[in-house]
């Protein structure tokens, strides 16, 4: 375990600049999810047209390809910004389809008779939204969304290996072809790196879940 | 509309009068971005007829060699996804057997496994396979195909494996406890109960989640574009085109096209299937912590 060893600031290195990938794909991908997520359950006919065309057709995009469109095909508009800005955006993009379906999901599970109810008994439409369907459909959507986001965590690899730069994949990359060292130990640490963030991930995740679980 | 109609009551008149104006507002607002997006189109010379008459024009005379490898690119693409879900299915079911049936002590290498292959990338899996084999001198070359093939299917297989466990395992989980019971009470053995009782249930459970996971499959094959790992499967196809003819748009849009009318195709598929098997499949039965269907990259 040498190589690991020896290069630790290194892996330390990489190991916060995949964080920062995640920490912005996170918030990116929550706040355009949940926008196309309003698009699909909004009164509005376009609007949940287009919710529902961007969702199928990135939903069943590999996100390599969305990567690559980034990357090659902005510039070929006359778009060019880091491969950093290109890998976030399109990891962002990516997730953002999974987010609305788990946000969707999350409304759809409250049952009709709920609404029904706090209108019968005389509230206001802000007051049913406010009161009585959001805060279930947000504690459904929990469950979902968590996975959606531990999966966009392994994803950040792909932009690593895409060539983000400096990232946890990088450091391997780096060791490995510019400085000869064996890949079996190069690629543990990487490996080690990416099981560190995933299983935090996902113990967060629980514990979350068990907080805002609901017994029904 | 069912999920509006727990947010909105049935709307009255000045409510539909106000939605048909934002929808032609909205319309207008998607119009207006289109126009822009092709005035710009345009304006970079991305229509132009050399960069797209090889895709479309048949008389061009690279058009029926860019299919060509079009096509070579696409069988690359359904071979290693079809020989990858295939054998994440053997060892997936064995894996998740295993887990189910093993006592606590022995479950721990399973478990741990398991937990161990779901919690890394499959980038990162399939880049470890392929060169740790190199590095020990494991040589596929006695198996059919190249070895870069093979790299990349076990790569997947690792990965996939583990999910497929964790989906038999919701499926197993999803049935009603008296089956197991009732199998022993007629006196199956614990294996026997499994077999022919329990398995056979939970794989009809299980199959709308079986062909969500060969989307996953499908897009990962693709993964091997930013590994530099030497298999010409699709996008590594397109990607060797457009760097040819210098038409990286046109030719991402009809590979990514491909990969979409594919993906889609088989997502509509399973939700056909869970929808005449009329009962909750495994996704929406308690399975919360799998990826999600057509996740994965």
């Amino acid at each position: 375990m040498d190589p690991v060893l020896d290069n630790l600031d290194l892996y330390w290195d990489g190991f916060l600049r995949s964080l920062s990938i995640i920490g912005w794909s996170l918030v990116g991908s929550l706040l355009l999810g949940t926008l196309i997520a309003a698009f699909r359950v909004s009164p509005v006919a376009s609007l949940r047209a287009f919710g529902s065309a961007w969702v199928t057709v990135v939903r069943n995009c590999p996100l390599t390809i969305v990567l690559f469109f980034m990357a090659f095909g902005l510039p070929e508009l006359g778009i060019n910004t880091s491969f950093y800005v290109f890998g976030v955006g399109g990891l962002i993009i990516y997730t953002s389809a999974f987010v609305c379906e788990a946000i969707r999901s999350g409304i759809n599970s409250v049952s009709a008779g709920q609404a029904e109810a706090a209108r019968a008994i005389g509230l206001p439409f802000t007051q049913t939204l406010t009161q009585v369907v959001l805060p279930q459909a947000l504690r459904a959507t929990v469950p979902p969304l968590g996975s959606v986001q531990i999966a966009m965590f392994k994803n950040s690899a792909v932009v690593g290996a895409f060539g983000v730069g400096g990232d946890l994949w990088s450091a391997g990359r780096n060791l490995t072809s510019a400085q000869g060292y064996a890949y079996i130990p190069v690629l543990t640490g990487v490996a080690i790196g990416y099981l560190v963030i995933t299983l935090t991930g996902g113990a967060l995740l629980a514990v979350i879940e068990r907080k805002v679980a609901i017994a029904r | 509309m069912s999920q509006t109609s727990v947010l909105y009551d049935a709307p009255g008149p000045r409510a539909v009068r106000r939605a048909r104006i934002g929808t032609a507002l909205a319309i207008l607002a998607f119009l207006g971005l289109a126009v822009l997006v092709v005035l710009r189109l345009a304006d970079r010379g991305q229509f132009d007829a050399e960069l797209w008459n090889p895709w479309i024009n048949p008389s061009d005379d690279t058009f029926s060699q860019v299919w060509e490898l079009v096509g070579k690119g696409l069988a690359a693409t359904l071979i290693a996804a079809s020989l990858a879900i295939v054998l994440s299915l053997v060892v997936g079911v064995l894996l998740g057997v295993a887990r189910m049936m093993l006592g606590r002590g022995l479950r721990v290498p399973v478990v741990a496994w398991i937990e161990l292959f779901r919690g890394l990338p499959v980038v990162v899996t399939i880049v470890f396979v392929w060169r740790a084999m190199v590095e020990i001198g494991i040589d596929v070359g006695p198996l059919p195909g190249e070895p870069a093939l093979w790299y990349l299917v076990i790569g997947l297989t690792l990965y996939n494996s583990v999910i497929i466990a964790e989906i038999l395992r919701a499926g197993v989980g999803s049935l009603p406890s008296g089956q197991r019971e009732a199998a022993l009470a007629v006196g199956l053995t614990n294996g026997q109960a499994m077999r022919s009782i329990l398995l056979p249930q939970a794989f009809r459970v299980m199959l709308p989640a079986l062909i969500s996971q060969l989307v996953v499959v499908l897009k990962d094959t693709s993964l091997v574009a930013v590994i530099g790992l030497g298999y010409l499967e699709l996008l590594r196809r397109g990607n060797q085109i457009s760097q040819n003819l210098d038409n990286p748009i046109q030719s991402l849009l009809i590979v990514g096209t491909i990969f979409i009318l594919i993906n889609y195709g088989l997502s509509k598929l399973a939700e056909y299937v869970e929808r005449r098997m009329g009962r909750a499949s495994v996704s929406s039965a308690g399975a919360d912590d799998q990826v999600p269907a057509g996740q994965g990259a």
